[in-house]
């Protein structure tokens, strides 16, 4: 068994090598050079640790004109769901309502509630349910939109989605202490929320 | 005479045997129970039980070479997945190792287990250092460590800093939702104008790079802002939702912190992983050679007690002859 060893091995690692980490790194790496001096000042026999800079593909200055596309970044913890891609239009549920957002947006940082994200390109609509985060817009027309989770919305179940929002409002009722208010009343805004994004 | 001849042996075995290796095993054919009680011969029972520990020795660090290996493929997978994370953030926010604040929090990340090359000294020299580069009259610097052996580490000379230590990590999978409460928690338990996460990027299976993350304070986000440099131009985004800029600043500090927290912590585990597999790799190619070597010591001394019987013999049959 330990002769088949190696040659296993070598299969497992040369296809570790074969995908690789081009998509990590960048083409032109950049660092803090006032970080690296003053660490090189005070600690010269140590390299200076590397910062989330250098592992970034800088981002294109604002172009002069409104481009005719967005380019999203649509990102959850366990996956980049969309990554650069270019759309025409998508609408994010912000804590003030459905926010459209076009190419040339004003720069914007929106706090997201539950709701439905919806990406238009052409004819196409994708519909994700996103439980909750951030999005921001830069004047680039670079939208980049973190969430929590998020899912597609034709994945969610509408009997147990009625089950959730009966158990959370009876819950509510019951609730005692002020913790269990705040847990069901958050159990009852995302599952009404997943309800109206089903029926609407 | 046979002991004559055995003294001589002795004497010529000393400088066949390689000196970088196996000063013990050297000491221990020289030493004084070569045989057990009565026996006549040179008995080969002290070399071969060295073989037999070597040889599993050998065997065991093999089998978590591919233990590491298959834990890395699972969760490298993941780390992956997790690395446009921290990318809006840092495109929003910029990247400010070099800010110059009161408050610093370094949140070291390491491993629980052992066995896994030089990776969590690493990241302590550098929080080490990190703590160096940010003292000064009127600031303070404080630990937050994730993970059993940087506390080790740390706690042998700067106990009075460490304000929360948190072990068993990988206990569970590791989830976002984990991170989130445990970033939760320290932001409840740590006053901070800035943290600092220092962790291992994992690059490839034997490259691992020490990195630093900064995370600002919203308070410090908005002097910042105000006094221009790199995120100067953090007042022309229009706050949307929310009751003002400070609550959405705070939320987004908040966020940002677990965020990173999260792909910070996959990363150091898929280093872990990596570091390991190459600590183990070396071990058993090392437990390898010195099994070669023993085993040529070992030929060495049973020709040599098949010499000393056949002079023996010989010698007490030509006595005989006389």
């Amino acid at each position: 068994m330990f002769r088949q060893a190696p040659r296993l091995l070598a299969r497992a690692t040369s296809i570790m090598r074969a995908r690789s980490f081009s998509t990590d790194l960048p083409a032109a790496p950049t660092s803090d050079s006032s970080f690296v001096e003053a660490w090189k000042k005070v600690i010269p026999n140590i390299d200076a640790p590397k910062t989330p800079l250098s592992f970034m593909q800088p981002r294109p200055p604002t172009p002069p004109s409104i481009p005719g596309k967005l380019t999203v970044n649509f990102v959850l913890p366990y996956q980049s769901e969309l990554a650069a891609k270019e759309v025409d239009m998508v609408i994010i549920p912000a804590t003030t309502g459905q926010m459209g957002v076009l190419p040339g947006h004003v720069a914007t940082i929106a706090e997201l509630k539950p709701g439905i994200l919806s990406v238009h390109e052409g004819n196409d609509v994708t519909k994700y349910f996103v439980s909750s985060g951030f999005a921001f817009i830069h004047a680039n027309s670079i939208a980049d939109v973190v969430a929590v989770e998020a899912v597609p919305i034709d994945r969610i179940d509408p009997a147990l989605v009625q089950k959730g929002l009966a158990d959370f409002t009876q819950k509510l009722s019951t609730a005692s202490t002020d913790l269990e208010k705040a847990e069901a009343q958050i159990g009852v805004d995302v599952h009404s929320a997943l309800n109206s994004a089903l029926t609407g | 005479m046979a002991m004559a001849a055995l003294r001589r042996e002795g004497r010529r075995f000393v400088p066949m045997i390689s000196p970088n290796s196996m000063n013990a095993a050297r000491s221990s054919i020289l030493s004084d129970d070569l045989a057990p009680h009565g026996a006549r011969s040179i008995s080969t029972q002290v070399v071969r039980n060295r073989m037999k520990s070597v040889k599993n020795i050998q065997k065991i660090t093999k089998a978590m070479k591919m233990v590491a290996a298959s834990k890395l493929r699972a969760i490298q997978v993941r780390a992956e997945n997790s690395r446009g994370l921290w990318q809006p953030f840092t495109a929003l926010l910029g990247d400010t190792p070099s800010v110059d604040v009161k408050k610093n929090v370094i949140v070291t990340i390491s491993s629980d287990k052992g066995l896994c090359g030089g990776i969590n000294s690493t990241s302590v020299k550098i929080s080490k250092a990190l703590y160096k580069l940010n003292s000064g009259p009127d600031k303070e610097t404080k630990y937050v460590i994730l993970g059993e052996k940087a506390k080790a580490q740390l706690v042998r000379d700067s106990k009075k800093d460490i304000d929360i230590s948190i072990t068993e990590l990988q206990k569970n999978p590791l989830n976002y939702t984990q991170v989130a409460v445990l970033a939760d928690d320290i932001l409840k338990n740590v006053e901070y104008d800035a943290l600092r996460i220092v962790f291992n990027k994992f690059h490839s299976v034997v490259s691992f790079v020490p990195t630093v993350a900064t995370v600002l304070s919203p308070e410090v986000v908005e002097r910042e802002a105000e006094s221009g440099g790199k995120l100067g131009d953090l007042d022309s985004y229009e706050i949307e939702g929310g009751e003002t800029k400070g609550e959405i600043l705070q939320n987004l500090a908040e966020f940002q912190f677990s965020c990173v927290l999260f792909n910070a912590v996959l990363e150091n585990a898929c280093s872990e992983q990596g570091a390991r597999m190459s600590a183990m790799d070396s071990s058993s190619r090392n437990a390898g050679e010195m099994l070669d070597r023993l085993t040529l010591t070992y030929n060495r001394t049973r020709q040599a007690s098949i010499t000393t019987e056949l002079i023996e013999i010989i010698s007490g049959a030509s006595a005989l002859e006389g």
